[in-house]
C-alpha cells in the first residue's frame, strides 16, 4: 500500500475577475521513506499543490476535485475536525526559512510542546522531556527551549522547525523550500540533518523547491510544474540526464552547473501565463522553442517514456509514433 | 538640462499620476462618500450666505423663542429667536476656514520639523523629535484650553493654539519617510553636484513626501474641525463668531439640554459628526489608495 | 540591553519631559500676552500700592530666572500656589477630585477595553459579513462625535425624555440612605451615563485597532504553522493570535491616555462630575489661573507616569523588545 497517493488534485482561487487554475490534475505517490522533490518557477502552484494535501489554504481558495489517500484512506472528504488530527500527526510541515514560522511572543519549547500535546496523551512533563530530546537530535542546546524565537539564528530556527516537525512521529514530511533564504553552509548542514532524521524514521518527503542541486542530493523522485501542471514526473537521474519536457530542459539549462564550469544561465524566455486565463493546448506552447501546431490547440497526453518516467508533450506523442 | 523641458516633463508625471490616482480612487465607495458630503458642505460654507436670509439672524418677537422647527423656520429658534438653520449655515463657513487654516499651519509646522529631522539626523533629530514626544505626549485638549485661556478668545488664537498643539504626529511620519527618501540614488546624485541642503530638501524630498502630507492633512484637518468645535463649547471661542461648537456652547449654557430643545443641540452637532466623517473616509480612502500593500490585500 | 538599562533610559525620557513641561508651564503663564500681575489679580482697578505688594508676594519684581528657580522650589514643597476662587491650596482642592475622575476614567477605560476587544475579535472573525460593516460603520460615526455633544445627547434621552438617570451629579451629598445598598444603588445610578459615555466614545478606536491588528496577525505565518500542528480555532485564536494582536492595543491604550483627559473634561463639564474635568471648566470659565496652572502640570505629570508605565507593560508583553 503506498503510503501517500494523490490523483486529479486541483484547487483553484476565487477572485473578483474569475478562477485562478492555481494547480490542476496534480498526481503524485510517495513510498514510506521515499522523497520526492517538486520544482518549478516560483508562483507554478508548487505550495498550493502541498497545502491542499491537508487543506491548509486561504479562504478563497477551493479544492475543485481529486482524491488524497494516506495509506489507503480516502482523506479528501474529511471535515475540518478529522483533518486537525491528520495534521502535524500524519503530515508536518517545515515552512520556509525566511517565514516567521514561529511566533514571535511563545517560547519555542512551548510551541512543540503544544504540538506534541494535541496529537499525544502525554502529561506537560512528558512532553517538555521529549521536546528536550527533539532538540537534542537536532543539535540545539536542549536549555534553550526557553528562548524566543528571534533569540535564534535562521539556520537556528530551521532546526527548531525540524525539531517541532518530527515531534510526532509523522509519516509525511512536506518541506515548504526549508533551505531557500539560509546561507550556503548552514544550508548544506539543515538539509544534511533533515536526511539523516528522515532515513533514521523511515518518513517520506515532499520538498517543494526550485533549487535543482537541493533535489538532486536528496530526492528519489522529481516532479516538474509549470502554470498549475506537472509537465514531467520521474526518477531523479533519469529525469537530470533524459528530459522528456522541453520545459525540464529548460529549466535544466537555465541552472547554473553543479559540477564543472559556471555557464551563463539560459533563462527561458517569456514570462508564466496569467492563471486566470491559460493558454489553450499545452500551457508552455507559447515559450516552448521547439512548439509546432498541435501545441496551441490540443491538451498533450501523458506518455510514458520509460517504467515510472512521464510527461505530458505533443513531442513524445510524435517520438513514439514516427 | 533645459529647464522648461523638465517643468514639462514634470508636469506630465503629475498629470499622469494624478490620473491613476483618480482611477484608484474612484472605485473606493467610502472615499467617494467623503467627497460628496465634504463637497456638499463646502458649497453651503460658500453658497449659504447668499441662499439663506441672514435677517432671520436678527432677534425676532418674544413668542418665537426657543420654538421648535415650524413651516418657517425649518430648524427651530434658540433662545433669542434666531433661526438654526441660518446660524448652522453661516457657522459652516467659520468652522471649515477655522480647521482649515489650523490644518495649514500644523501640517507646515510638521512637514518642517520632519523633514529638517530626518534629513539633518544626529543632534538635530534627536532635539527635534524628544521636543515632537513633549507634544506628544502632553494631553492635548488641555494644552490648547490652556493656551486659549491665556490667549484671549478670538478665532485667530483658536486656529493659532490648535495649529500649534496638532503637528507632532505628522512630524513623525513624514521624519521617517524622508529617512527613506533621503537614502534614494537621485539625493546622492543632487548632493555629488553640489546642491545644497535647502535645494535638496525642497526639490528633492518635499515631493517625495508630499503623498504622506496629502494623506495626513486630511486626518488632521478631522482633529483640527472637533478641536474648535471643543474648545467653542467649552467657552474658549470667540463669542461674536457663529461657529457649530459656538452654536452648542450657547445652547449648553442656556439650558437647553433641560429644555429638550433638540433642535437647537442636534443640527450643529451632526454639521460636524458629517464633516469629521468625511476627512476620515476620504483619510481611509487615501490610506488605500497610496499603501498598495494595504490595496493587494483583500484580493 | 537588559531590563534595568531600558527602565533607565525611559525614566530619564520621562523625566526630561517632565522637565520641559514643567518650564512650558512656568512660562506659559508669565509670557502670554499683558502684565502677569494684571492676569493674576483681575481687578484693573486695584491702587498702586496694592499691585506692589501683590507683585513682591509672588516674586514678580525678581528676574525671570529667580522666579523660576522659585517656582521649583515651591514646586518640590508641593506648593501649587492658591486658588483665586476657592481661596484654598491649589493641591489641596486638586486631591480632593482625583477619586471621582480616577473612578470615572477607571471604569471607561476597563469597560472600553474589554467591549472593544471582544467587538473587535467578532468583527475580524466574520470580516466582510452584515454583522461587521454595521459595527465598523457604528464605530467610525462614534469615533467621529464630538464627546460633549455624545454626552448631551445621552442625557437628553434618558435623563430628559426617559428620565430613568439623573441629570448629573455624584450624588446629594448629605443624603441619607436607608441601606448600604441603596447607597450603592443610587452610587450606581449617578456613575451609569457618564460611565457609559465615555465607554461609547473610547471604545470606537479599540474596536478599529483590534480588528485590523487581528485581520493582520491572522495572515501571519505562524498562523499557519499553527493551523498545520493542528490547534483547534480556540486556541488558534487565544494562544496565537491574540497575545500578538493585544501588543498594538497597549501600545493606544498609552496613545490613548492624553485623548482620554480631554474626554474627562467634557463628560465631566456635561455631568455636572466633580472631578479633575470640571474643576478645569471652572477654573477656565473664571479664570482661575493658580488652579489651570497646577491642574495642567499634574494631569501631564500622570499622563507621561501612566506612559511609561504602558511601555514597561509593552516590553513585558513582547519579548522581542528586549533585545
Amino acid at each position: 500500500m503506498r503510503l501517500l497517493e494523490v490523483e486529479n488534485l486541483t484547487t483553484y482561487y476565487k477572485l473578483k475577475e474569475g478562477y485562478v487554475r492555481a494547480c490542476e490534475n496534480i498526481s503524485l505517490h510517495l513510498e514510506r521513506g521515499e522523497a520526492i522533490g517538486l520544482v518549478g518557477e516560483s508562483a507554478s502552484g508548487k505550495t498550493t499543490a502541498a497545502l491542499s494535501l491537508i487543506k491548509l489554504l486561504p479562504e478563497n481558495a477551493h479544492v475543485m476535485a481529486g482524491s488524497i489517500k494516506i495509506e489507503g484512506r480516502d482523506i479528501s472528504g474529511a471535515t475540518e475536525e478529522e483533518l486537525r488530527h491528520i495534521r502535524w500527526k500524519d503530515i508536518a510541515i517545515i515552512f520556509q526559512g525566511a517565514m516567521n514560522a514561529l511566533n514571535p511572543v511563545r517560547r519555542v519549547g512551548a510551541q512543540i510542546v503544544e504540538a506534541v500535546r494535541i496529537h499525544d496523551k502525554l502529561s506537560e512533563k512528558e512532553a517538555c522531556k521529549r521536546t528536550a530530546e527533539l532538540f537534542d537530535q537536532v543539535e540545539i542546546d536542549p536549555d534553550r527551549v526557553r528562548e524566543y524565537p528571534h533569540e535564534f539564528s535562521g539556520g537556528m530556527r530551521q532546526r527548531v522547525m525540524i525539531a517541532m516537525a518530527i515531534a510526532c512521529n509523522p509519516k509525511i514530511i512536506i518541506g515548504d523550500e526549508p533551505t531557500t533564504a539560509l546561507d550556503v553552509m548552514v544550508q548544506a548542514q539543515v538539509l544534511q540533518l533533515l536526511e539523516t532524521l528522515r532515513r533514521e524514521r523511515e518518513m517520506g518527503m515532499l520538498l517543494i523547491t526550485h533549487d535543482l542541486s537541493v533535489v538532486g542530493e536528496t530526492c528519489d523522485r522529481v516532479a516538474v510544474m509549470y502554470a498549475g501542471q506537472i509537465v514531467e514526473n520521474g526518477p531523479t537521474e533519469k529525469v537530470f540526464s533524459d528530459p522528456a519536457h522541453p520545459y525540464t530542459r529548460a529549466l535544466i539549462a537555465a541552472f547554473p552547473n553543479i559540477e564543472g564550469e559556471r555557464f551563463l544561465a539560459a533563462s527561458i524566455p517569456g514570462n508564466p501565463p496569467n492563471l486566470l486565463a491559460p493558454p489553450g493546448g499545452c500551457r508552455f506552447h507559447e515559450r516552448c522553442s521547439e512548439a509546432y501546431g498541435l501545441c496551441s490547440n490540443e491538451v498533450p497526453a501523458l506518455t510514458n517514456i520509460s517504467p515510472g518516467h512521464s510527461a505530458f508533450c505533443h513531442l513524445l506523442q510524435r517520438r513514439v509514433k514516427v | 538640462m533645459n529647464s522648461a523641458l523638465v517643468k514639462k516633463d514634470t508636469f506630465a508625471l503629475w498629470k499622469k499620476n494624478l490620473s491613476s490616482f483618480w482611477s484608484i480612487y474612484r472605485q473606493n465607495s467610502m472615499g467617494l462618500i467623503g467627497m460628496v458630503i465634504l463637497l456638499i458642505f463646502a458649497l453651503m460654507a460658500i453658497l449659504g450666505p447668499y441662499l439663506v436670509d441672514i435677517t432671520i439672524m436678527t432677534v425676532d418677537g418674544v413668542t418665537q423663542v426657543i420654538h421648535p422647527p415650524t413651516s418657517e423656520y425649518w430648524l427651530g429658534t434658540d433662545d433669542l429667536g434666531k433661526d438654526i438653520l441660518a446660524g448652522v449655515i453661516v457657522g459652516s463657513r467659520v468652522s471649515l476656514m477655522v480647521g482649515l487654516a489650523a490644518t495649514a499651519i500644523s501640517m507646515v509646522i510638521g512637514t518642517v520639523v520632519g523633514i529638517v529631522s530626518g534629513f539633518y539626523g544626529r543632534v538635530v533629530d534627536a532635539l527635534l523629535m524628544r521636543f515632537t514626544d513633549v507634544f506628544l505626549v502632553i494631553p492635548w485638549l488641555p494644552l490648547m484650553l490652556v493656551m486659549a485661556a491665556l490667549l484671549g478668545p478670538s478665532l485667530g488664537n483658536i486656529i493659532f493654539v490648535i495649529g500649534i498643539t496638532s503637528w507632532a504626529g505628522t512630524a513623525r511620519i513624514i521624519r521617517s519617510q524622508t529617512l527613506s527618501v533621503k537614502e534614494r540614488p537621485y539625493v546622492e546624485r543632487a548632493r555629488a553636484i553640489g546642491s545644497g541642503d535647502t535645494h535638496i530638501m525642497f526639490y528633492h524630498i518635499l515631493p517625495n513626501v508630499f503623498p504622506l502630507i496629502f494623506a495626513n492633512t486630511v486626518l488632521v484637518a478631522a482633529v483640527a474641525i472637533l478641536s474648535e468645535t471643543t474648545l467653542s463649547f467649552l467657552g474658549m471661542g470667540d463669542p461674536t463668531q457663529v461657529t457649530w461648537g459656538m452654536m452648542l456652547h450657547f445652547a449648553f449654557s442656556m439650558g437647553a439640554v433641560s429644555f429638550g430643545a433638540w433642535w437647537w443641540l442636534l443640527p450643529p452637532g451632526i454639521c460636524v459628526v458629517l464633516v469629521v466623517l468625511s476627512f476620515t473616509f476620504i483619510g481611509y480612502a487615501l490610506d488605500e489608495v497610496l499603501n498598495p500593500k494595504l490595496r493587494r490585500r483583500d484580493q | 540591553m537588559n531590563m534595568r538599562g531600558y527602565l533607565l533610559r525611559k525614566f530619564i525620557q520621562a523625566s526630561i519631559t517632565i522637565f520641559i513641561v514643567v518650564f512650558m508651564n512656568f512660562f506659559l503663564f508669565r509670557i502670554m500676552p499683558g502684565d502677569p500681575i494684571r492676569v493674576l489679580i483681575r481687578n484693573p482697578k486695584i491702587s498702586a500700592d496694592a499691585l506692589e505688594r501683590v507683585r513682591e508676594q509672588f516674586g514678580l519684581n525678581e528676574s525671570r530666572l529667580v522666579q523660576f528657580w522659585i517656582y521649583l522650589r515651591d514646586l518640590f514643597s508641593g506648593d501649587l500656589g492658591t486658588s483665586f476662587n476657592y481661596r484654598q491650596p491649589v493641591w489641596d482642592i486638586v486631591m480632593e477630585r482625583v477619586p471621582a475622575t480616577v473612578l470615572l476614567i477607571g471604569t471607561a477605560t476597563v469597560l472600553s477595553i474589554i467591549i472593544g476587544v471582544l467587538l473587535g475579535v467578532i468583527f475580524a472573525w466574520k470580516r466582510g459579513t452584515r454583522v461587521d460593516i454595521v459595527g465598523l460603520s457604528v464605530s467610525l460615526v462614534l469615533y467621529s462625535m464630538p464627546t460633549f455633544w455624545v454626552a448631551i445627547i445621552m442625557v437628553m434621552i434618558f435623563a430628559v425624555y426617559w428620565q430613568i438617570f439623573p441629570l448629573g451629579g455624584m450624588g446629594m451629598p448629605g443624603t441619607f440612605y436607608a441601606s448600604a445598598w441603596a447607597e450603592l444603588t443610587s452610587q450606581l445610578r449617578y456613575m451609569f451615563l457618564p460611565t457609559i459615555t465615555f465607554t461609547l466614545i473610547l471604545i470606537g478606536e479599540y474596536v478599529l485597532i483590534m480588528r485590523s491588528s487581528l485581520l493582520e496577525v491572522m495572515r501571519e505565518d505562524y498562523m499557519l504553522t499553527a493551523r498545520a500542528k493542528g490547534v483547534n480555532n480556540r486556541n488558534l485564536l487565544l494562544k496565537h493570535a491574540l497575545p500578538n494582536a493585544m501588543l498594538p492595543v497597549v501600545t493606544l491604550i498609552a496613545i490613548n491616555l492624553g485623548f482620554i483627559v480631554g474626554g474627562t473634561i467634557q463628560i465631566e463639564t456635561v455631568f455636572s462630575w466633580p472631578g479633575l474635568g470640571r474643576l478645569m471648566y471652572t477654573a477656565l470659565t473664571n479664570r482661575d489661573y493658580p488652579v489651570l496652572q497646577g491642574l495642567f502640570l499634574l494631569i501631564t505629570i500622570a499622563v507621561i507616569g501612566a506612559n511609561f508605565c504602558a511601555d514597561i507593560l509593552y516590553r513585558y508583553l513582547d519579548p522581542r523588545v528586549k533585545s
